[in-house]
């Protein structure tokens, strides 16, 4: 059995916040930042996090598949939303995997993602079961640094084992040197980086070029064979002098979506992988590398079935689903960059009863409701008694995930009363493909998507945060269908 | 099957603080402030009591706990005083205890109370509170208006009318109820408006604007209820009856089952308005009610509530607005007194407040409001939740011999 990738998937948050926007807010203060004011990055809404994302992404890559199938997931970021509540554990309950699933959190590095996936290919090749690395980061900038504007939010998924591969895992190679090209201490929201050129000429050209060198020879394989190349790196220009420095073909150089999404930090060398997969023909030899405290390198083939998985957003059906964003002060308030007195409605306490959360865990972050299985009524959620009026029946209801079932909209609102970190805050009734109603709160609406009767799509979401104990409540919120990817 | 309510329970007094901004007066004030009226009205004292119900909503900025806080305010003679709260139909509830207990025998005299001091919270509109521990992590933290601006966008899908005439019967309700509303010395807000007031509006929740939705108000109401030969033998000669009195609940059919619910009216008003209807032995409510007062926590509330009741057809209330038929001098009139658009709503008041009008029309004590044609049976209508969720009363009293 070959051992490689059965599935991938990407999720870019929809808002793409202008960076002449940024500039010209910070012009006055830094107007050395001219240069990186091209193009838009990618911004998590304020109902996002590296959770969140990497749900999206997951699902994503999950299309089609057998979820019991999976064997575990792993989730590489360096902006877990919580140090000690294993963050991956929350992707595992809201994908609804079983128990018996294993779950990781990997970060610590931009190579966080590729170090995980070299490790989930080895245990592969070991006999393990399918697994998803997922990887997701939303990092913090200074207002007016260059990280504010040349960084990105997304999420990217990758689904490895044996069998019906897309592309084949031929190899990997790495090293491990203490550069420090930037680094964030542990109590800190912000990157402290170094010079840029030397980070240009010592480890860009120097140690990556070094190691990239060093790996082809291991893997036995010419940097001329490589037909695409993923260099997670977006400084301008940069991805090609390293590739031409080390022998590779410039045509094989992926696209570093620096100009439309920014660096999704721990999430870019698997968002950009997948750009590459959406496009790539069988037989191509794709090298993936992976740069942070040394060099990771993932050797990968594209099979026959590469152009055969089932349609999914990916990385193209994000960059698609864009809505332009020139609300600098939103974005600035929603990342906690500056206090906006939010009133007394923004008061009552959040705090979340663990017990209730444990209790209702299916319910609260994997969408599972109830389906009688004497009538075949769904409900949301699942309850000891039947919600149909011809028959309560008792104990009768059997896990219902509702999570992938499409609904259309029985009414709605725009709440401008009801405190919201983004008002006006839209909810309404929904009714399930199928069956099943709830009251939700939509996300990403814009004020002309939203009427009776429009379709909804379910997206895992923060629903609170409580402030006092740095408590993030999540659950699952409707977005309006834009287009079909 | 019941016997039913009907004329076993008469109304010995009643009485309704002014409601306002009362920044002077706290809660227990202002319950005294309606029981002093409604004691002189019966012409009892308090000793004659034999048990009290209290209906109030929020804890939080009002009374504490239990029924001892009206205990002590009215000095009651340590009868029972159980203390209600179903949402916004508190009051009505209230009424409901002190009904029963006197149909029953259990007592001679019973008083209902509601009362809500609101203006505590430091921001317009209801305190927020917890939707309880489950629905906190699954539920919508809505406010009053974004939950009940729900029903204008079903209602305009549902029946096919379009945005603006909608609002613009919405817009009628308001005016209407403030035209009302000036002539009642116990109002909040005694002003009128017009039409384009309300239309141009800042928007609370789509499409509700500003002058869609009621004030909100510190205020208290009771009633004092006995047997209709216990109010004879006090002296008393017109009597106001109570003809039926319901209360329906969801049981979460509307918010749960797809496809059910349509979103554009209240299930438990209609199970409610033909019990009641039933219970008071009326067949054509149109013609036989004489006036009403309902729920109108927003214009859209108390348009959908007149298909509700079967004042108007399915789908035509908008039409019998715009064309007159609740305004005062219309067929059935609703809101003689300025309802809760003027009024405000403290939630545990508004219930008996309503029944303080009916009360009063009744006898023919309504003063430059007071209905020409002489009306004989007079609805109520107390809704508590929102329109997916909600409790649902409906009280009819009229003339003894109506």
């Amino acid at each position: 059995m070959i051992t490689g990738i059965l599935s991938f998937g990407a999720y870019i948050p929809r808002r793409r916040l202008q960076r002449s926007t940024i500039y010209a807010a910070n012009a006055w203060f830094a107007g050395s930042l001219k240069g990186l004011a091209k193009g838009e990055r990618a911004i998590a809404d304020w109902d996002e996090d590296a959770i969140t994302m990497g749900v999206e992404a997951a699902r994503d890559a999950l299309v089609g598949i057998d979820r019991t199938s999976i064997s575990g997931v792993t989730l590489a970021s360096t902006t877990f939303p919580f140090a000690d509540r294993q963050n991956s554990g929350i992707v595992k309950e809201a994908l609804g995997l079983c128990d018996e699933s294993g779950t990781m959190d990997v970060g610590g590095s931009m190579r966080a993602a590729t170090s995980a996936l070299i490790s989930a290919f080895r245990s592969s090749q070991a006999g393990v079961g399918p697994q998803l690395c997922v990887a997701s980061d939303m990092r913090k900038s200074r207002p007016a640094s260059e990280a504010e504007l040349s960084n990105g939010d997304a999420a990217a998924a990758v689904l490895l084992g044996q069998g019906a591969v897309i592309a084949q895992f031929l190899g990997s190679h790495s090293v491990s040197l203490d550069f420090v090209d930037h680094f964030r201490a542990s109590d800190s929201d912000f990157d402290y980086g170094w010079e840029s050129r030397w980070i240009r000429d010592v480890g860009f050209h120097g140690v990556l070029v070094d190691a990239l060198d060093q790996g082809m020879r291991a893997l036995g394989v010419g940097a001329d064979e490589i037909a695409r190349l993923v260099l997670p790196i977006t400084v301008r220009g940069v991805a090609a002098s390293v590739a031409r420095k080390a022998g590779f073909k410039e045509q094989a150089v992926a696209d570093t979506l620096s100009l439309n999404v920014g660096d999704s930090g721990a999430a870019h060398p698997l968002l950009l992988l997948a750009s590459v997969l959406e496009r790539a023909t069988p037989g191509e030899k794709i090298l993936l590398v992976g740069f942070g405290q040394g060099v990771d390198m993932i050797l990968l083939e594209t099979t026959e079935r590469v152009q055969s998985l089932p349609a999914r957003r990916g990385v193209a059906g994000s960059l698609a689903h864009r809505r332009e964003d020139n609300n600098y002060m939103r974005w600035l308030f929603h990342r906690g960059l500056i206090e906006l007195e939010k009133g007394m409605r923004s008061e009552s306490d959040l705090r979340q009863p663990l017990t209730a959360l444990w209790r209702d865990r299916k319910t609260v972050l994997g969408l599972v409701g109830g389906r009688c299985v004497q009538t075949g009524t769904v409900q949301f959620p699942r309850t000891g008694l039947s919600v149909n009026p011809n028959q309560h029946a008792r104990d009768s209801q059997e896990d219902y995930p509702l999570a992938d079932i499409r609904a259309r909209i029985v009414t709605y609102t725009a709440d401008a009363l009801t405190y919201s970190p983004a008002p006006p805050l839209y909810y309404g009734l929904i009714d399930f493909n199928g069956g099943g109603r709830m009251k939700v709160e939509f996300a990403d609406v814009e004020e002309d998507a939203i009427e009776v009767g429009r379709e909804v799509t379910m997206m895992f979401r923060i629903r609170a945060i409580d402030e006092q104990r740095k408590f993030k409540r999540y659950f699952w919120k409707a977005a309006p269908v834009v287009s079909e990817a | 099957m019941a016997s039913g309510i009907k004329d076993k329970v008469a109304i010995l007094g009643m009485g309704c603080a002014k409601f306002g901004e009362r920044w002077d007066k706290d809660a227990g004030e202002l319950m005294l402030e309606a029981f002093d009226e409604a004691m002189l009205d019966a012409g009892i004292d308090s000793s004659q009591i034999d048990a009290a119900w209290l209906g109030v909503a929020y804890d939080v900025v009002n009374l504490g706990s239990s029924g001892i806080p009206m205990s002590f305010a009215l000095r009651l003679p340590n009868i029972g005083v159980t203390k209600v709260e179903n949402y916004c139909a508190s009051g009505t509830e209230s009424l409901r205890g002190a009904v029963y207990a006197v149909a029953s025998g259990a007592a001679d005299i019973a008083l209902a109370m509601g009362v809500e001091k609101l203006k505590d919270t430091g921001y317009g509109g209801l305190p927020i509170r917890t939707l309880g521990t489950t629905l906190d992590m699954i539920g919508v933290e809505g406010s009053g208006p974004g939950n009940f601006a729900q029903l204008a966008s079903a209602y305009r899908s549902v029946h096919g009318v379009g945005k603006e005439d909608l609002k613009r019967a919405m817009a009628h309700v308001s005016v209407k109820s403030h035209a009302n509303g000036l002539k009642n010395p116990k109002a909040h807000l005694r002003s009128a408006i017009d039409i384009d007031q309300v239309l141009n509006a800042p928007m609370i929740a789509e499409p509700l604007g500003l002058y869609d939705c009621c004030g909100v108000s510190d205020g208290a109401a009771c009633a004092i209820v006995t047997t209709p030969d216990i109010a004879r033998a006090l002296g008393k000669k017109d009597l106001v009856t109570i003809k039926a009195l319901q209360i329906s609940m969801s049981n979460g059919w509307e918010q749960q089952q797809a496809g059910g619910w349509n979103g554009s009216y209240f299930h438990t008003t209609r199970i409610a308005a033909a019990k009641a209807y039933d219970e008071a032995g009326i067949t054509d409510p149109r013609k036989q009610i004489s006036l009403t007062e309902v729920h109108d926590c927003f214009s859209i509330t108390e348009l959908v509530t007149m298909e509700d009741l079967f004042l108007s057809q399915e789908g035509e209330a908008w039409r019998d607005v715009l064309d007159g038929v609740f305004d005062a001098d219309g067929a059935v009139p609703c809101q003689i007194d300025g309802g809760l658009k003027c009024f405000g709503h403290p939630i545990g008041a508004s219930g008996l407040r309503m029944l303080y009008e009916n009360y009063l029309q009744l006898l023919g004590r309504a003063g430059d409001r007071q209905r020409q044609t002489p009306p004989s049976l007079a609805l109520s209508h107390n809704l508590g939740g929102q329109p997916s969720e909600n409790v649902s009363a409906v009280a009819i009293v009229g003339l003894a011999d109506a």
